[in-house]
């Protein structure tokens, strides 16, 4: 043994000092049983050295050996681990040898019971920076220690975890990398402490989204995808990590890195990782939907279940795992379905909204809810034959649940709700048929929906057009809306059907007049639908009493035809060959001899003609024109249908019969609205000297309006080349008989100028200019300076009939703001030098400022305040009431130079609301500005505010008493202790 | 009215709201006077939120149109209002609310009578009693802590 013991001695002795490693050799024997381990810590006198490098030897060797020879260990391992874990406060340079001696002791089998503790703690306590392959050391530790002292490193608690996160922070070896990731996931898959979930997802997740590229000629071989791989197993690992992977995957998800959404969207939807997190979502998503606080919420998480419905649908499914999506369902089923059929219903619609944002989703999931809904839904309708309010219920989450199919589907695949049809259309029809609107709306809109799904038969249709042709028929205005707007989608789908069952059944009733415009959306329809609306009129004229609403409503219904027409060119023949000449000889007729000579009748007819025109195609368009102006200008009434008319009649030259010269009206309907510059309006001088001599001669207002009216739309049409000489011949004319005070043709020749004025300004036109000034000075005049100030108002509202967009007018953007800019001031200045007709210019800048748009509106009134609140004292309700409703929206947010003149607008407004004189709109306005006031500093006012208000509170009319509630109780609750 | 962490009735059986009055033609002519009728009470006080719910009176119907009768030419107004149980302390402060409403909100000509339908709470007259006092109802709205919980539930709800 000595023998032994010197040999060993001078092996350890030549280990240590010497560079020729014979170790190999020396642990050869310990491994043999030549020595034992403990023989060779006591040949290790170097362990005791002072010098730091030759203790270091020394440990490299006892490492080494360890390592060799772990499996042998038996006896005196406490010693050995005792003795490691003080070499960890020793010289740096020894810290490598004894980290590689405590990883040979971690595989040990037979390690005391504690020592994995002691050795952790020490190691996380004395162990701070360490080069590259000692951080290895460290994790394969770790990872043995996992494998084989799992439960006393459990017995660490949290400080296991958190002493792992700071020896993983900052690594950046990707081969450490799997390492750690491999410990991580073994924390979150092994059950262990997590208290520090936030620091071990921080830590790990810094990493995410990986980005590495392995060098060339890489010896270790690790790929980018291992990383992801590993990572994606953190990361995905625990639902506890949920609430910050899934901002993380959001915010990485905008990232602009494609790699990187990418990586977020797999790891998100690779199925079997959010399969973990479904419930935990379904949870807090239903949570949100029961117990909703607010609209937004609720509708933000049925748009995630739907788009987590929809995201699962899209996933794709390995051999091996669940079917998430049907687990999902089967969840959300699983707590949904029982309200729908729970006696009281009371949480019938939350669970409805939920499971048709999951229906929203996709064809899959319809499938799914709508199979184990349906029937029971359907069961239910028909078993609850008493209670009708629970019924419409029912019938209303029926209908939503169609509604969300139909969203779904996509267009060939055959229908979810196929299988259900039979049941579906039985309830709906029975629903019809029921005395209660409210179910019948429903049943209305539901069938809508079925029928745009394509799921009717032919049967069907035809039972549904009896049930609505009946409900059409009976007097209640309540569903007449809904059912109308029924037949008018069932129509645009089944047009023969329509053609063929409702049209013929509707006789002569008002009702039915616009039902008959709603279903008219196809030429088909429109060929059939148009002769009923004009025997209407025809009749009419034919019979001596007549009702000018019915008329009227007809010429709405063939004008909402001519709006809502899909294709123009086959309705346009119609309305061209057909409506159009009729109408015009009606018309005429009626002017001739009949009693349709009522101007309510005419201007509902004027729309008719200048909608369909304005849609016309060129040539028709043409040919429509030169038709209308031939008749006008000639007398050529060749083309009108029943044509007995006289042959010299001369429409526009008319002296004294108005009942003829308002027929000028017509003419505008059909030149005003053709295509600009497409369309050559013939024989256009004539045309427009005919209609200045109407406008400026007739005394007939509707004809000397309508006149200057179609001048003016021609006028804006006309190309700029031709157009200052005509401007300036007109204004001759006008301003020669504005300016002689005692002509008996002043207001004509004022309305011929406010109409130019109007067509110049919306085409920017430079002789726009002109026309204000003499605009201005009128303000001045007796006679004319109220209708100046309201001519403004003209000047900036759009008309229906004329000078708008869809008749194809030059309408600039903005012109309103740019006639405000460049006004404004004017008006300012001629209030102040005006001595008595100030009242005029505060109606002219309401006028303007009413119309503005709001935005405007708040931008610019600062400037205008003192003018407005003198308009309030100004005795012109209209004046006031502009002005009101000018104030109220910049109350809201007010200005400071309007908290200087609070007072003054307090006092007036009280003084308006007060007065018993005023037009209830007037009262109501003020109103609510008092109210808008309520959120200002107005201590000093409000017992004087809260007196006056008592008085409203008792009057006569219910609308201000209401406004006056609301404003009285908005300043009493600003009272001293309230809120 | 602390309430107390738990809600003495936390669920509680929803009611649909009544849409807004429609608009009469009536109501739009200037020379019609249009007297103050049942709804227009019923539209005042039927907003008024609950102290512990989340829900206006109208939705736990607590208030309904059938129990609010006005004479508006005898200057009179009855509200009965149905407490969500017979045991709920919130019943006075429901019929302070109620009442503190229509003083603010109705012409002074008006006698106000406000009280809980008969038969539907334990403490009906006692609760009935206070209603009816003039001074204890004034002398509730000195204090200002309660003004603030009354001013709550007729403060118009911000969603």
């Amino acid at each position: 043994m000595a023998a032994d013991s010197t040999l060993l001695l001078s092996l350890v002795e030549e280990f240590v000092s010497g560079l020729q490693d014979s170790k190999a050799k020396d642990a050869a024997k310990v491994k043999d049983g030549q020595f034992t381990v403990l023989q060779l810590v006591e040949a290790l006198l170097s362990l005791t050295s002072s010098q730091a490098p030759t203790r270091a030897r020394g440990v490299q060797l006892l490492s080494e050996v360890l390592k060799e020879c772990y499996g042998e260990l038996t006896e005196r391992e406490e010693v050995l681990i005792a003795f490691y874990e003080n070499r960890l406060k020793d010289h740096y340079v020894i810290t490598p040898p004894v980290l590689q001696g405590l990883r040979a002791l971690t595989r040990c089998t037979t390690l005391p019971p504690g020592s994995a503790v002691s050795m952790l703690r020490s190691l996380f306590q004395d162990v701070h920076s360490l080069m590259l392959a000692e951080r290895a050391c460290v994790y394969s530790m770790l990872i043995n220690l996992m494998e084989t002292r799992e439960a006393e490193l459990k017995g660490l608690g949290a400080d296991f975890v958190f002493g792992f996160v700071q020896s993983m922070d900052g690594e950046r070896d990707p081969r450490n990398l799997l390492l750690a990731f491999q410990i991580a996931k073994n924390i979150i898959h092994r059950g262990y402490d997590l208290k520090f979930t936030e620091e071990l997802f921080e830590v790990t997740s810094c990493y995410f989204p990986i980005d590495f590229t392995p060098p060339p000629n890489d010896p270790h071989g690790i790929t980018k995808e291992e990383l992801i791989q590993e990572l994606r197993g953190v990361l995905t690992g625990t639902p506890k990590f949920a609430e910050f992977l899934l901002p993380l995957i959001i915010e990485k998800l905008d990232s602009d890195v494609p790699s990187a959404k990418l990586d977020s969207l797999q790891t998100l939807y690779e199925h079997k990782d959010l399969a973990e997190f479904l419930e935990g979502l379904w949870a807090s998503l239903r949570r949100e939907v029961f117990q909703t606080s607010s609209e937004n919420v609720e509708s933000a998480g049925l748009a995630a279940l739907t788009a987590l419905t929809s995201c699962l649908s899209r996933s794709v499914l390995s051999s091996d795992s669940e079917d998430s999506l049907s687990s999902f369902l089967d969840l959300i089923l699983k707590d949904c379905k029982h309200h729908l059929c729970e006696p009281d219903l009371k949480l019938v619609w939350p669970s409805a909204k939920l499971l048709q944002a999951t229906c929203c989703a996709s064809n899959r999931a319809s499938h799914i809810v709508t199979a184990a809904v349906m029937p029971s839904l359907i069961d239910q309708y028909n078993s609850r034959t008493q209670q009708c309010s629970q019924r419409r219920t029912l019938l209303e989450v029926v209908q939503q649940f169609i509604q969300s199919v139909k969203s779904s589907q996509s267009s060939d695949s055959e229908s979810v709700l196929s299988a259900f049809r039979e049941a579906l259309c039985s309830i709906m029809f029975s629903a019809l048929s029921e005395s209660d609107s409210s179910l019948q709306i429903t049943a209305t809109s539901a069938l809508t929906s079925l029928a745009q799904l394509t799921l009717l038969l032919d049967s069907d249709i035809e039972l549904a057009i009896d049930h609505l042709t009946r409900l059409l028929l009976i007097e209640e205005d309540g569903r007449v809306a809904a059912v109308v707007e029924c037949a008018g989608a069932l129509a645009e789908l089944h047009p023969a059907a329509f053609i063929a069952k409702l049209i013929p059944r509707l006789k002569m009733r008002q009702r039915c007049l616009s039902a008959l415009a709603a279903v008219s959306k196809q030429s088909s329809v429109v060929q059939d639908s148009t002769p009923v609306l004009l025997e209407v009129l025809s009749s009419a004229h034919k019979s001596v009493s007549f009702s000018v609403d019915e008329v009227v409503l007809a010429c709405h219904s063939l004008q909402r035809i001519a709006e809502q027409v899909e294709d123009e060119e086959e309705t346009g023949r119609c309305f061209h060959d057909v409506i159009i000449p009729r109408l015009l000889s009606l018309a005429l007729q009626a002017a001739l001899q009949g009693p349709l000579v009522e101007e309510a009748v005419l201007s509902a007819m004027v729309p008719v003609i200048s909608t369909s025109c304005s849609r016309l195609q060129p040539r028709m368009a043409a040919q429509t024109a030169s038709r209308a102006v031939s008749l006008f200008l000639d007398g050529d009434v060749s083309f009108l249908p029943d044509n007995s008319f006289p042959s010299h009649i001369q429409l526009l030259k008319q002296g004294d019969s108005w009942s003829q010269s308002q027929m000028v009206c017509l003419l505008m309907g059909c030149v005003c609205s053709l295509p600009r510059s497409q369309v050559e309006v013939p024989q256009i001088d004539q045309l427009l000297s005919a209609l200045e001599e109407m406008s400026c001669t007739c005394s007939h207002q509707l004809s000397y309006t309508s006149a200057a009216k179609c001048f003016a739309g021609l006028v804006n049409k006309r190309p700029p080349d031709s157009l200052d000489s005509l401007i300036q011949r007109t204004m001759k004319r006008v301003c020669s008989e504005l300016d002689s005070t005692s002509s008996s043709v002043r207001i004509q020749a004022f309305t011929l100028m406010i109409w130019v004025a109007k067509a110049l300004l919306l085409r920017y036109h430079p002789l726009f200019k002109t026309l204000t000034d003499k605009l201005f000075s009128l303000l001045d005049d007796t006679d004319l300076g109220l209708m100046a100030a309201d001519s403004f108002s003209l000047l900036m509202s759009d008309f229906t009939d004329v000078l708008n967009r869809s008749c194809h007018a030059d309408v600039r953007i903005m012109y309103r703001q740019r006639f405000f800019s460049e006004n404004s001031a004017k008006l300012v200045q001629g209030f102040n030098a005006a001595t008595q007709k100030k009242s005029n210019y505060l109606k002219a800048l309401s006028n303007i400022v009413n119309k503005l748009p709001k935005q405007v509106q708040v931008t610019e009134l600062p400037a205008l305040l003192s003018l407005l609140l003198e308009a309030l004292t100004c005795p012109d309700q209209g004046v006031q009431l502009s002005t009101l409703s000018c104030l109220e929206p910049v109350l809201i947010n007010p200005p400071p130079a309007l908290i200087q003149q609070l007072e003054a607008l307090v006092n007036r407004l009280l003084a308006l609301l007060c007065s018993p004189a005023m037009l209830q709109n007037v009262r109501i306005v003020s109103l609510r500005c008092i109210h808008a006031l309520s959120s200002f500093p107005v201590l000093p006012f409000r017992a004087r505010v809260l007196r006056a208000l008592a008085k409203p509170l008792d009057d006569k009319k219910r609308l201000v008493r209401s406004e006056a509630v609301q404003a009285r109780g908005e300043f009493l609750l600003g009272s001293p202790g309230g809120r | 009215m602390s309430g107390g962490a738990r809600l003495e009735n936390a669920n509680p059986v929803i009611f649909q709201r009544s849409g807004e009055r429609l608009l009469t033609a009536s109501e739009e002519d200037e020379d019609v006077h249009d007297p103050i009728d049942d709804r227009e009470i019923f539209d005042l006080i039927r907003s008024i939120n609950d102290p512990e719910h989340p829900l206006s009176l109208e939705e736990l119907n607590v208030v309904e149109q059938i129990r609010v009768k006005v004479d508006d030419a005898g200057n009179t107004v009855g509200v009965e209002f149905t407490p969500t149980i017979p045991h709920c302390s919130m019943a006075t402060l429901i019929g302070l609310s109620i009442k503190v409403k229509l003083l603010r909100s109705l012409p002074d000509r008006f006698k106000i009578d406000v009280h809980i339908t008969p038969g539907t709470h334990a403490s009906e007259e006692a609760v009935n009693k206070q209603l009816a006092d003039k001074e204890r109802v004034a002398a509730a709205l000195e204090n200002s802590s309660l003004l603030e919980v009354v001013n709550q539930c007729l403060s118009t709800r911000t969603i």
